[in-house]
C-alpha cells in the first residue's frame, strides 16, 4: 500500500513540476539563445509543438493514421494571413493577437466538413481518404490563385495600427512570446482533451473499435469529434505560422508538410503525451540547421527514421521512459558503458556512410570545383580509392560492431526487466 | 411479467445458406435462459443479430416491447441490452479499472462530453470500483488489460457488459477455455452480478447450463425446437433425439469413467 501511497503523492507534486518546467523553458529559451535565427527557429518550434500534438491526437491517441493534416493548418495560414491583410486594411478590427484563433476556427470548419467524410471509415480506408483529400486541397490550391496566391502566395503585415503596451509584434522575440503562450495554452488543453470522457473513448476506439459499438458509443462520432479537435489546433498553429512568416504560399497544404507532420510525430514518439514535442523541436532542427549543413539532408533523415523505426519503433519519448523506468529501479548504471559503445559506433556509422554520401553529392553537383571536398575537417576526393576504401573499411566495421554490441546490449536489457518485474512481483507480495 | 425480449420469427441468410431459419423466443424480464445446440446450429449468429451486429433477414426483435430490429450496435446498447464475447474482447492498452469505466461512460450520461474531466466524474467513479469489487479485480485495478490473465480476462469481458447496467445481458460462452475449478467459481460470480437482470448465455458445458438457467432453449438449425425448464427439456423426446441425448451420454460416460 505505501509504494502506491507514495507513487501517488510524487504524481501529485510532479504534475505541477512538469508545467512548471515547461512555461519556465518557453520563457527562459530566448534569453539563452539570442541570435535571431535561433529566435526564428524557437518560434518554428512553438509552432510545429502545437501542430504535431494536434496531429497525435488522431495518430496515437486514436490510431487514425492521416498522410494529408496539413491541409488543415495550411487552410488555418491562409486565413489567418487573409484576415491580417484585412486588419491591415481597416475593414477588420481584430487584435493580431488572435488572428491566429482564425485560423483555429478556419481549421475547425474544414475539418468538419471534410473530416465528414474521412472518418466515415477507420484504418487504411481512413489513411488512403486523408492522402486523397490531401492531394485535393494541394490541387486547388494552385488552380485559385485569387484566394491561394498562385506561385507567389499571400504576403502581409503584421505590425498594424498602434503598439498596446508597447508590443508591435514587430520584434521577433515579441512574436516568440505570443507564441509561447499559445503553445502552453494549446499543449494544456491538449492534455486536458486526453482526461475527457471524449478523450478516453478515443483511446477505446483506437484499442477495439468493434467492441466500442457494443458500450454505446459510435465509433464514427468519436473519430468525428476528435478529428474536428485536432483540426482546431492544427488551424491555430497555421494561424501562428502565417503571423511569424508573414507569407503563406500554397506548400502549406502539400503533401511534403502533412509527411513531416507523420515522420516527425512518429519520431518523437507517438505512444506519449509529450513525444510530439521532442519531434517538433527535431522537425524545425532539421528543416532549418541540417538543411543548412548538407543538401542530402532528406537523405539522412530517411537514414535516421529507418533506423529508428528498426530498433526503437516507440520513438525517442519511449527510449526515454523506458530509461527513466530502469533509473526509478537503481539500473541505469549497468547499461552507460553498452549505451557509450553504440552512441560511438552509431556516431562512426553516421560519419563513414555521411563520408561517401557527401562523395556522391560532390560528384553530381559540384564537379565544376574538382573531385576535392573537406567533409567534418577531413580532406577527402572523391575520384581516388583511398577515400572511398577509407569511408567504405570504417562503415563496414562499425556496421559489424554495432550489431555485435547490440545483441549483447540487448541480452543485457532483458535481464534487467527480468529482475525488475521480479523486483515488482516481490514488492507487491510483501503488501 | 412483460418480456423483456422476444424473437418473432427470426430469419437469417448468408448468401443461399440460412443460419436462422424462423427462430421464435419469448424471454420474460428476470429469466435466466441458456441457449444450447450442436455446433453449426446458430447460436452465435442468433446473438449477433439480437446485438445488432447482423441485420436480419427477416422476422423482428422487440426488447422491452419496441422493436430494435434495424438498429446499430450502439442504439440496441443504450436501450439496455449488453453482450459478451466468446474471445476476450477489451481494450488492450487501457488497464482494467479504465476499461470498466468506458463501459458505464454512456450509462451515466456522459455521452461524448470533452468538457469535463474524467476524474470529476464522481457517481461514474465510484460505480467504477463497485463492479471491479463485483468481478474481483479490484487488486489489478492499474493493469493493463493485456497483462491480465485468461481467468481475469474473462471476468473483465464480464464486466464491460455488466458495467452499464443493462436490463438485458447475453453471454457468449463465459466460461469456454476454462478449468472445472474455475468454471464453478465463475458460474457463482456471473449468478451474483446479474441478480434481478434477464440473462441469455449460449454454453457448452452441461452442468454450467443446468446450474445456471431457469429455462433452456435447444437451438438446432436455426429453429428453436424446445424451450421450457430444465427438466422439461431433458425429458424432451425431440431434444433427446437432435442434440441433448448424445451430450449427456457422452457426459455419463465420462463421469462413469472416472
Amino acid at each position: 500500500m505505501s509504494s502506491i501511497q507514495q507513487s501517488l503523492r510524487s504524481r501529485r507534486l510532479g504534475r505541477p513540476l512538469v508545467w512548471g518546467g515547461y512555461a519556465l523553458l518557453l520563457a527562459v529559451a530566448p534569453l539563452v539563445f539570442k541570435s535571431g535565427l535561433s529566435l526564428t527557429m524557437l518560434s518554428q518550434m512553438g509552432v510545429a509543438v502545437i501542430a504535431c500534438l494536434a496531429f497525435n491526437m488522431l495518430l496515437g491517441q486514436g490510431g487514425m493514421l492521416s498522410f494529408g493534416h496539413a491541409v488543415y493548418s495550411g487552410l488555418g495560414s491562409f486565413f489567418a494571413i487573409h484576415a491580417l491583410n484585412y486588419v491591415s486594411a481597416g475593414k477588420l478590427a481584430l487584435p493580431v493577437s488572435l488572428i491566429p484563433l482564425v485560423g483555429g476556427l478556419a481549421g475547425m470548419v474544414f475539418a468538419a466538413l471534410l473530416g465528414y467524410v474521412t472518418t466515415k471509415k477507420a484504418g487504411t480506408p481512413f489513411a488512403m481518404i486523408t492522402l486523397g483529400v490531401g492531394e485535393l486541397v494541394a490541387a486547388m490550391a494552385l488552380m485559385f490563385p485569387g484566394f491561394f496566391g498562385g506561385e507567389g502566395g499571400i504576403s502581409g503585415n503584421r505590425v498594424v495600427g498602434k503598439p498596446v503596451w508597447g508590443i508591435s509584434f514587430g520584434p521577433q522575440v515579441q512574436l516568440y512570446y505570443l507564441i509561447a503562450i499559445y503553445a502552453f495554452v494549446c499543449t494544456a488543453a491538449m492534455f486536458a482533451f486526453t482526461r475527457t470522457p471524449l478523450g478516453r473513448m478515443l483511446n477505446a476506439v483506437r484499442d477495439n473499435p468493434e467492441r466500442v459499438e457494443f458500450i454505446g458509443y459510435s465509433t464514427q462520432r468519436v473519430r468525428y469529434l476528435s478529428f474536428i479537435a485536432s483540426g482546431f489546433f492544427m488551424g491555430i498553429a497555421g494561424g501562428l505560422g502565417a503571423l511569424n512568416f508573414e507569407i503563406v504560399t500554397s506548400e502549406v497544404v502539400g503533401a511534403a508538410r502533412s509527411g513531416a507532420y507523420l515522420l516527425f510525430t512518429f519520431l518523437g514518439g507517438a505512444g506519449f503525451f509529450f513525444g510530439p514535442i521532442i519531434g517538433a523541436v527535431l522537425l524545425v532542427l532539421a528543416n532549418v540547421l541540417l538543411s543548412e549543413l548538407t543538401l542530402a539532408w532528406l537523405l539522412y533523415l530517411g537514414l535516421i527514421f529507418m533506423f529508428m523505426v528498426m530498433y526503437a519503433p516507440g520513438g525517442f519519448a519511449s527510449l526515454i521512459m523506458m530509461n527513466l523506468r530502469l533509473a526509478a529501479f537503481g539500473q541505469l548504471r549497468r547499461l552507460w558503458t553498452s549505451y557509450l559503445a553504440l552512441g560511438g559506433l552509431a556516431a562512426v556509422m553516421l560519419v563513414s556512410a555521411g563520408a561517401m554520401i557527401e562523395m556522391v553529392y560532390h560528384l553530381q553537383l559540384n564537379q565544376a570545383l574538382g573531385p576535392k571536398l573537406t567533409f567534418m575537417g577531413a580532406g577527402l576526393d572523391a575520384k581516388t580509392p583511398d577515400s572511398w576504401f577509407g569511408a567504405a573499411f570504417l562503415l563496414a566495421t562499425a556496421v559489424a560492431l554495432f550489431e555485435l554490441t547490440r545483441r549483447h546490449f540487448v541480452r543485457q536489457w532483458d535481464t534487467i526487466q527480468g529482475e525488475i518485474e521480479h523486483e515488482i512481483k516481490a514488492r507487491e507480495a510483501e503488501e | 411479467m412483460s418480456a423483456a425480449l422476444e424473437l418473432r420469427d427470426l430469419r437469417k441468410a448468408f448468401g443461399r445458406t440460412e443460419i436462422i431459419r424462423g427462430a421464435s423466443l419469448v424471454v420474460n424480464a428476470g429469466e435466466r435462459v441458456a441457449i444450447i445446440g450442436p455446433n453449426g446450429a446458430g447460436k452465435s449468429t442468433l446473438f449477433n443479430l439480437i446485438s445488432g451486429r447482423f441485420g436480419l433477414s427477416s422476422g423482428d426483435i422487440l426488447l422491452g416491447g419496441r422493436s430494435i430490429a434495424g438498429l446499430t450496435p450502439f442504439e440496441i446498447n443504450r436501450r439496455g441490452l449488453a453482450r459478451s464475447f466468446q474471445v476476450s474482447n477489451l481494450f488492450t492498452r487501457l488497464s482494467v479499472f479504465e476499461n470498466i469505466r468506458c463501459a458505464l461512460l454512456w450509462s451515466q450520461g456522459h455521452k461524448y462530453a470533452f468538457w469535463k474531466f474524467l476524474a470529476d466524474l464522481t457517481a461514474t467513479n465510484e460505480r467504477a470500483e463497485e463492479v471491479l469489487r463485483m468481478i474481483k479485480l479490484e487488486r489489478r485495478r492499474d493493469v493493463l488489460a493485456m497483462n491480465l490473465t485468461y481467468a481475469e480476462q474473462r471476468a473483465l469481458e464480464i464486466g464491460i457488459t455488466i458495467a452499464g447496467n443493462p436490463e438485458v445481458i447475453l453471454l457468449d460462452e463465459p466460461t469456454a477455455g476454462m478449468s472445472k475449478s474455475e468454471t464453478a467459481r465463475f458460474v457463482e460470480l456471473i449468478r451474483e452480478v446479474t441478480v434481478g437482470k434477464t440473462l441469455l448465455t449460449v454454453e457448452h458445458d452441461m452442468g454450467v447450463v443446468f446450474g445456471l438457467a431457469d429455462k433452456i432453449a435447444v437451438l438446432v438449425y436455426g429453429e428453436v425446437i424446445a424451450f421450457d425448464v430444465p427438466a422439461a427439456v431433458r425429458a424432451n423426446p425431440r431434444v433427446q433425439e437432435a442434440y441433448l441425448g448424445s451430450v449427456l451420454a457422452a457426459q455419463q460416460a465420462a463421469e462413469a469413467g472416472h
